[in-house]
């Protein structure tokens, strides 16, 4: 299975639309075979035109009756076998490109952490694309070419099988030219699909972030680099685009070769009375047609290599190895316990993070958690929502371990809100409601009122319904911040995770926000991420970390007293006052 | 389409030299059954064996000449369409450049992506297609008419009339079918965008468990994009069918009122086979002509994009490139009433601010969320264009500066801190490409970032994923304020760039950043009343309005705003301070 060519793979997906595809080949049976009758039927109507005053015009018409017949026939059937082809290889495309989502949903977070997503987004837009095309046109070229192959090659086979059988074997000559071309291209057919990856990852990421571009007039610069991609891109599909365009005239030179061989054969054949020349002609036009289907396969075959190489990018997705499975396991109690028991973890084997790190919080805990940056606490929290596993240890919640859990059932309990404010493409509305569908008006203006995002909601043109664009546009960072607490609000979770949620508030805002967040978290457990010390004073817990260790532990006023690094942090604030 | 033909002129030679050989394997071909017939007719008439042996090696020369040809042609259609695609790339890369953020938030990042990817290859196929066939089945379909006409220009009529019926089909296919290509279009640039938002997000969608709901939103994009690429294959599939059927009634046409012409003693039965045989020609020479249709539809409506893309004006322009006088003795900052809307419909966003700052002056810019702190700080580097009033540096509004010469004084640390995949080091060297090690080590300092940069194995040379990733969020902020720090800069903006740090790195932060400043002009925007309070110029912002300027003391005393924000931080007698 493993070793299966992306070919084949994608063949696999084609199974759903067997019948379809079924429909398609019966409907290019028909109208190549009509095709090939067709001209019998001319010949025969021109048969009956003998000449001056010598017209049979009654079998004249009744023939070209016959042709009128199965030229609507030919029509018909063509259409729908195109509709149909191209039916199956969009379904194709859509139920790939599908897959691919799903991929990015349940792979381990670490993937799309660590890969450039410009280039997955090539992966879903470019070379799902590439194979559709790839596809259609195999498909369209299979079916007609091998109906064509097939039923020429009986009627050259009834005139003179000698011959007949020399145009068998010699044609897929051709073939076989084509064959290495192919494999001779195919590395470049590669490296361009890896190339449009990763011109899509430049630009993903430089116009993404146009403003620090702009800011350190970087614009000369990036387009330098992308040029670099860009040049070699040029090279990189000349080649490809040069080799695959090869294949095309040297079959047609074979081809050529072995109709010029049939031609003199046939010649000497007649000369020594072993055919006659209305045969020779006859023969002859055959193995013109013969040949067609093989020169057209070439014809595409830049499109054909181009699908295979984008198709083994998207199976490459598509095998990425999933999360751990689910377990079944469903949580008892949802008091809110939550125990780390001897967890280690890093996320590069050489670089250990946590070491053996315990921490029991009983329910209702309030846990503040505190260290300079870089210390581990937003491992923690990833650990916690089970983003990453933990390497060594357990933790648990109410007493299972999470890794029991269901992660979705895991998930649901916690409320969150990251440092980095993520909101999407949709109304203020839509993108509040993302943690509760089922959140009434009321529910999601009572939300934003806690938060402080409800006055400059109102304050925007459309209000609530205001679309913001991919990545927030013109909202502050602080804006941000407030629409993702008041989304995590409404989901009213049974834990609460801030993760430097307030950073980017101002002061006064903050405040009323965290006493907004005490009343909706009183008797749940909490954890915050927080710099300003300020702001987690009151928590139950302050644990203070310090490369992937607590050092000290205990509420604000015994940490003081302890006159530790808590109290040096502490008193940092003052620095300049001091 | 022909909007992009400027991206072809270095190719003349190939797009002429390309058709060309084309043409002349085509000619060749005609040759083939020709000589075919002088082997039946002459060789096996006579019996000459030997003649068949010579005109089997023309046959075969004939093949080997239309290959080396066919060649040339793919040779040159090949060069073509990479170059241009190759130049359209460069080209809309360069553009998108010059864009200023409004018209990019207009466009999208990811159909930006699209368009450079995707759209563009489009074009580059129909070139190359375009190369390879166009002149082919002209001359074909003109050859055959001419011989028609020569055998019986009565019948030729009909030909005539099949060309205008075929044409007007490929006509009405095609008007109909751009506005669908269009769509198509524009329904990928969702799927991209619901892509990047998959991944941007991720961490949210999961916490949330809302992969059912993302599944849905795909789910549906996808069928929507499906149902309007089977909407315009049913219209682009009726092409080839449709010639077809054209063709093959005007045979029928051709044989019928051949017959009546025959039976007159009009022509011989032989002028209908050969009528007939054109008309094949034709067929062929059509299809292909049909396919090459769908082909340039569909890129003709990319081409429409990319061209949307150029044609869309940078909304903040220069004026010159030439770098102008300054005058060192004016403040080097300066609002002179300035307002500002980011859109024509929205509510003033900054409304008549004024203040100067002088050189090497710390200003502090405090206030509430939304409050357009961060509004007025892009101002300074011109991302946007005031509304009313002007902003001076060196005595010189901002608007009358060439980018190459406003900008580089310049060192920004912006709200979001993103870092670009490379190393640390190609990190550090955007301000300058030469920036020295000593230099790098120097400003890693000030940003208290040469700590964790030195621990990490490969130092300096050490892998940066895209964005920062690998990097805690306050790791990132510091690297990139030491990128901004790099060259030295005449004026520093901090963009609430402390917001992800410790508070003893803050500290230490500003106490290097006070030390080795001299000379530097700082803004900072901040929310912590502690960074602020020992500026030379504290502003502070309200609601887009100044609410007040001066020092801790004056504003301490006179300015409620700011009192509220020092004691929401700090106990009164240590505010006071």
């Amino acid at each position: 299975m493993k070793q299966q060519s992306p070919v084949k793979k994608v063949l696999n997906t084609l199974r759903p639309y067997r019948v379809l595809l079924g429909f398609a080949v019966l409907f290019a049976l028909v109208s190549v075979s009509l095709t090939l009758y067709i001209p019998v039927l001319v010949g025969q109507a021109i048969d009956h035109i003998i000449g001056k005053g010598n017209v049979e015009f009654a079998d004249v018409a009744r023939i070209l009756l016959y042709i009128a017949v199965a030229v609507a026939g030919v029509t018909v059937c063509q259409w729908l076998m195109n509709y149909f082809v191209n039916l199956v290889s969009f379904r194709t495309v859509r139920d790939l490109r599908r897959a691919v989502f799903r991929k990015f949903n349940s792979v381990p977070l670490s993937y799309i952490d660590t890969h450039a997503h410009g280039d997955l987004i090539s992966r879903v837009i470019n070379d799902v694309d590439a194979v559709g095309d790839g596809l259609t046109q195999l498909i369209l070229q299979l079916f007609s070419g091998v109906v064509t192959i097939v039923g020429t090659l009986i009627f050259m086979l009834m005139i003179d099988w000698r011959i007949g059988l020399a145009v068998f074997v010699l044609t897929p000559l051709s073939l076989f030219v084509a064959g290495f071309i192919g494999k001779l291209s195919a590395k470049r057919f590669r490296e361009q699909q890896l190339l449009q990856g990763e011109i899509s990852s430049f630009v993903e990421e430089y116009v993404g972030s146009q403003r620090v571009v702009k800011a350190f007039s970087y614009e000369n610069q990036s387009f330098e680099d992308f040029d670099k991609f860009n040049t070699e891109l040029y090279t990189v599909g000349f080649k490809a685009q040069y080799a695959g365009a090869l294949a095309n005239p040297t079959t047609r030179l074979v081809n050529a070769i072995v109709y010029a061989a049939v031609g003199i054969i046939g010649a000497l054949t007649v000369l020594s009375g072993g055919l006659t020349v209305g045969g020779l002609s006859c023969f002859l036009t055959y193995a013109n047609q013969y040949t067609k289907p093989f020169n057209e396969v070439t014809g595409v075959l830049t499109q054909l290599q181009t699908g295979i190489a984008a198709a083994a990018r998207v199976f490459e997705v598509l095998e990425a190895p999933d999360e751990t499975p689910e377990a079944s396991g469903n949580s008892p109690a949802h008091r809110g316990e939550v125990r780390f028991d001897d967890v280690s973890f890093s996320y590069t084997p050489d670089k250990p993070l946590i070491q053996h790190f315990s921490l029991n919080v009983k329910s209702g805990t309030h846990v503040a958690i505190v260290g300079p940056t870089g210390c581990g606490k937003t491992t923690l929290i990833n650990l916690l929502m089970r983003f990453y596993d933990v390497n060594g240890g357990s933790i648990s919640v109410d007493g299972t371990d999470i890794r029991d859990l269901r992660r979705d059932d895991l998930r649901a309990r916690f409320g969150m809100v990251l440092q980095d404010s993520w909101l999407f493409h949709g109304t203020i509305r839509e993108n509040l409601r993302y943690g509760n569908e089922n959140a009434t008006d009321e529910e999601i203006v009572a939300a934003a009122k806690a938060a402080y995002a409800h006055s400059f909601i109102r304050r925007m043109p459309k209000g609530y319904d205001a679309v913001i664009s991919e990545g927030g546009g013109n909202l502050s960072q602080g804006q941000k911040q407030l629409l993702c607490i008041a989304r995590a609000m409404l989901s009213n979770p049974e834990i609460l995770i801030l993760d430097e949620a307030t950073s980017s508030i101002d002061t006064l805002t903050e405040i009323r926000v965290q006493k907004a967040f005490a009343k909706m978290m009183k008797g749940r457990t909490s954890f915050v991420v927080a710099h300003r010390l300020s702001t987690i004073k009151e928590s139950d817990v302050i644990l203070v970390m310090r490369d992937g260790n607590i050092i000290e532990q205990g509420n604000h006023e015994e940490l003081l007293a302890k006159k530790g690094f808590y109290h040096t942090l502490y008193h940092s604030q003052f620095g300049g006052s001091k | 389409m022909f909007k992009l033909r400027r991206f072809l002129t270095d190719y003349k030679k190939e797009c002429i030299i390309g058709p060309l050989c084309k043409l002349f394997e085509a000619i060749l071909e005609l040759f083939v059954p020709l000589v075919m017939a002088n082997i039946i007719d002459v060789g096996i008439k006579n019996g000459d064996a030997g003649y068949v042996w010579r005109m089997g090696g023309l046959l075969v020369l004939l093949a080997v000449l239309g290959w080396s040809s066919a060649m040339f042609t793919q040779y040159f259609a090949s060069k073509a369409s990479q170059g241009a695609g190759t130049k359209i790339r460069r080209a809309l890369f360069a553009h998108i450049n010059t864009l200023s953020h409004a018209e990019l938030d207009r466009l999208g990042t990811p159909s930006l992506i699209t368009r450079i990817t995707n759209d563009t290859n489009a074009v580059q196929q129909a070139i190359a297609m375009m190369i390879r066939l166009l002149t082919r089945a002209p001359f074909i379909i003109g050859g055959s008419l001419v011989m028609a006409m020569t055998i019986n220009l009565k019948l030729s009529l009909i030909f005539f009339a099949a060309a205008v019926l075929i044409a007007l089909t490929l006509y009405l296919v095609m008007t109909r079918s751009v506005p669908i290509f269009s769509a198509m279009q524009k329904k990928l640039d969702r799927i991209a965008r619901i892509a990047r938002e998959n991944l941007s997000g991720n961490r949210v969608i999961r916490a949330f468990s809302k992969q059912k709901t993302e599944c849905a939103r795909v789910d549906e994009a996808t069928e929507d994009l499906a149902k309007t690429s089977i909407r315009v294959s049913r219209l682009s599939a009726l092409l080839s069918p449709v010639t077809y059927a054209v063709t093959d009634i005007a045979i029928i046409a051709i044989v019928w009122f051949g017959a009546i012409d025959v039976s007159l003693g009009g022509m011989h039965t032989g002028d209908i086979v050969a009528l007939v045989s054109y008309m094949t020609q034709i067929l062929l020479a059509m299809i292909v002509v049909a396919n090459l249709v769908t082909l340039m539809t569909r890129a003709s409506a990319s081409a429409k994009r990319i061209n949307e893309v150029f044609e869309t004006e940078p909304g903040v322009k220069e004026t010159t490139k030439n770098p102008i006088e300054i005058d060192k003795t004016a403040p080097q900052i300066e609002f002179d009433n300035v307002s500002f809307t980011y859109s024509d419909d929205g509510d003033e966003e900054l409304s008549d601010i004024s203040f100067s700052v002088r050189r090497g002056q710390t200003v502090g810019i405090i206030g509430g969320t939304g409050s357009g702190k961060s509004t007025l700080a892009r101002l300074i580097p011109r991302f946007y264009d005031v509304t009313k009033g002007a902003v001076r540096v060196d005595g010189r509004d901002v608007r009358d500066y060439p980018f190459s010469q406003l900008r580089p004084q310049m060192g920004i640390v912006p709200q979001q801190s993103v870092l670009f995949s490379g190393t640390i080091r190609d990190n550090l060297r955007w301000q300058d490409k030469n920036a020295t090690e000593e230099e790098m080590i120097t400003a890693l300092k000030i940003a208290q970032a040469y700590e964790f940069v030195e621990k990490l194995p490969q130092g300096l040379d050490s892998r940066v994923e895209q964005g920062g990733k690998n990097f805690s969020g306050g790791q990132r902020q510091r690297l990139c304020i030491a990128r901004a720090l790099v060259k030295h800069p005449q004026i520093l903006i901090l963009d609430d760039s402390f917001s992800a740090l410790d508070l003893a790195t803050d500290a230490a932060l500003r106490k290097a950043l006070r030390e080795n400043t001299h000379g530097m002009t700082v803004i900072m925007i901040t929310q912590r009343s502690a960074t602020v309070k020992s500026a030379d110029l504290i502003l502070v912002m309200n609601d887009g309005r100044l609410a007040g300027q001066g020092t801790h003391e004056q504003l301490f005393a006179g300015c409620e705003i700011y009192r509220d924000i020092c004691l929401s931080q700090q106990t009164e007698t240590e505010a006071a301070q």
